[in-house]
């Protein structure tokens, strides 16, 4: 983090400071100061909307109504209310349902495609590549009308998860282009060393990359994760007509009509909702910086 | 050895390779050439989800075109979150990016709070935002009361919903400084070294250092911002949504818009016209007007000077 300093650090002599290396070190200071000041401004902007939600989801009814701004009463119980809503936990169930099984789709369907678009040589290659990207880039409200009548009206499964968890199992072109990128960081000659040891593709990709993908792995599998917690568009589309299977983002709106004047119970559920994502970062947030960056860019 | 060997050979390698990429292969076919196929052929037809589709040449085209009240106003949205949003998130992401790599006490806390809000899912993050942002009782609104600032009403005016949406996304800017901060990490310090010797300021280190380096970075972020922006849907749906107090899973009909068609975008068009008006095959040429966009400004990031994403090898 410390490579753009542009205040050379003074060097202290042997004799006391100079008067060019106090000013040196003066200006060093307020530097010091005028950045992390800044930083601080920053740092409020990021944190006190949170800060605002969670004070307001621990005031009284009455007081949620009006423009103050701590509770008067802190009250813990609102967190309970929220539970004790009528298909709170359902949606938890759901939610979880859908990123985690369509996680693990996504992971075992996605990996020998990557692998393949990464060290194999074959015709047809770049333009798969190009093909990746294009799906990457695709709203997915282009197909939304011929997919939803796929599975509504040929294979009748509107008002559940499953159009949303089954293409999972085909390969996500996110996950595809992210992993491959990962998998060129890994030398072909290790590749060619298994070779030599007598494995096929397939051992090698178990045996040799798979151990080495694992940082990668872990980013596609938390970048899914989180996309299927927070997908709003797939459920409003396909499991709107069935409470029974709503997922947290699609239900937390419908639990602020149902609280309309609730901000505190919404506010509740709005830190329910944001919790688990917060906390599952906080444990991977190495897998998921780099995970970022190399989304970014090789340029 | 012989040629029938070679051949089986190759063979083989070209069945290895169709299994490796069979689970994409059959998605891509399945879940985007497919459904391509049938939005175009949908686009031309009449169809509302029962009985037989018939051919309806360009009718479609003409209604969305001309005569669907929300179709100009969601393209003038969409240029508008391209030139405000899109620009307010690269300014600001490059801005963050560069003050946490000068940031030499509590980096990782800094790095953190200013990462989090990007984590924060879509819906909830919107719902805060209303909330914060509530012309009545919202805690923004409150604190600019009480120093004598003017109090929009920001999710319910429509000329201020765009800037609150803006305010949303640019919170939600974790990523895009992630991306700088590695970019600006990348620039040689020899080249601050040398123009600091030829007597260079801050503002010319920037310009003539910093800039020329991560071009390329900025380059993606404003043509992925671009694309996002195209793609906006949940944010401007549920602000409206929850801010018109017009809301209910599956009860009542909300016009997506509000206020005053201020938020609308394309994918919420093919949402309105698709699933409220059961006009199939008109959402279909909105979708079509999507993917065209889209698919654009992805062709831009891969076949621009510096060949943003390396398609090749």
């Amino acid at each position: 983090m410390t490579r753009l300093l542009d205040t050379p650090r003074p060097v202290a002599a042997a004799d006391g400071p100079t008067p060019a290396e106090r000013t040196a070190r003066r200006k060093a200071l307020l530097h010091w100061i005028a950045v992390h000041s800044l930083g601080i401004a920053a740092a409020l902007f990021f944190v006190l909307p949170f800060v605002f939600v969670v004070l307001t989801s621990l005031m009284s009814d009455q007081q949620a109504l009006t423009r103050d701004l701590t509770p008067n009463t802190w009250e813990w119980g609102n967190y309970r209310r929220v539970f004790e809503t009528p298909g709170f936990l359902t949606w938890w169930r759901n939610t979880l349902l859908y990123a985690g099984l369509g996680t693990v789709l996504t992971v075992v369907s996605s990996v020998p495609v990557a692998y393949a678009l990464a060290k194999f040589r074959f015709r047809g290659r770049k333009l798969s590549l190009m093909l990746v990207i294009s799906m990457m880039m695709l709203p997915p409200q282009v197909v939304i009308i011929p997919m939803y009548l796929f599975w509504a009206k040929q294979l009748d499964l509107s008002g559940t998860l499953w159009p949303l968890i089954i293409p999972m199992a085909f390969g996500d072109a996110f996950s595809i282009f992210l992993l491959r990128q990962f998998l060129l960081t890994i030398p072909n000659e290790y590749l060619d060393a298994a070779k030599v040891d007598g494995c096929g593709e397939f051992r090698t990709l178990i045996k040799v990359v798979l151990p080495m993908a694992k940082p990668g792995i872990a980013a596609i599998a938390l970048f899914q994760f989180f996309a299927a917690w927070n997908d709003y568009f797939g459920p409003q589309i396909y499991a709107s007509e069935n409470p029974a299977a709503w997922t947290l983002s699609y239900g937390l709106e419908s639990f602020k009509g149902a609280h309309h004047t609730d901000w505190n119970l919404t506010m509740a559920a709005t830190v329910l909702v944001m919790a688990p994502v917060i906390a599952v970062f906080f444990f991977a947030q190495k897998a998921f910086v780099e995970g970022v960056t190399l989304t970014g860019v090789k340029g | 050895m012989t040629t029938h060997t070679l051949r089986s050979k190759r063979r083989r390698s070209a069945l290895r390779t169709a299994a490796f990429m069979s689970p994409w292969l059959i998605g891509f076919t399945v879940f985007f050439a497919y459904p391509m196929v049938s939005t175009v052929y949908f686009s031309f037809m009449k169809y509302d989800g029962f009985g037989a589709p018939s051919f309806n040449g360009l009718s479609n085209w003409t209604y969305v075109f001309a005569d669907y009240p929300m179709f100009w106003p969601s393209l003038r949205n969409t240029l508008w979150l391209v030139l405000v949003m899109v620009t307010c998130r690269v300014v600001f992401g490059l801005g963050i990016g560069m003050l946490i790599t000068k940031i030499r006490t509590g980096t990782g806390l800094f790095r953190t709070f200013f990462y989090l809000p990007y984590l924060a899912p879509p819906v909830a993050a919107t719902l805060a935002f209303v909330f914060l942002l509530n012309p009545g009782t919202g805690p923004v609104n409150a604190i600019l009361g009480d120093l004598g600032l003017p109090t929009p009403g920001w999710f319910n005016d429509a000329s201020w919903s765009k800037p609150a949406l803006t305010m949303l996304a640019v919170w939600g800017i974790g990523d895009l400084m992630v991306i700088f901060m590695a970019a600006l990490l990348d620039v040689p310090k020899e080249q601050y070294e040398a123009a600091e010797l030829d007597g260079a300021s801050g503002w010319q280190r920037f310009r003539f250092v910093t800039l020329p380096n991560i071009s390329p970075i900025v380059l993606f972020a404003v043509v992925t911002g671009v694309i996002q922006a195209m793609q906006y849907y949940t944010q401007p749906l549920v602000a409206g949504k929850v801010a018109s107090g017009v809301i209910g899973g599956s009860g009542q009909q909300f016009e997506p818009g509000y206020p005053d068609k201020s938020t609308l975008t394309l994918p919420q068009l093919v949402y309105n016209l698709g699933f409220q008006r059961f006009d199939y095959s008109s959402a279909c040429v909105v979708a079509l007007v999507l993917f065209a966009l889209a698919m654009a400004f992805t062709a831009l990031l891969m076949r621009g000077r510096n060949n943003l994403i390396q398609a090749g090898d």
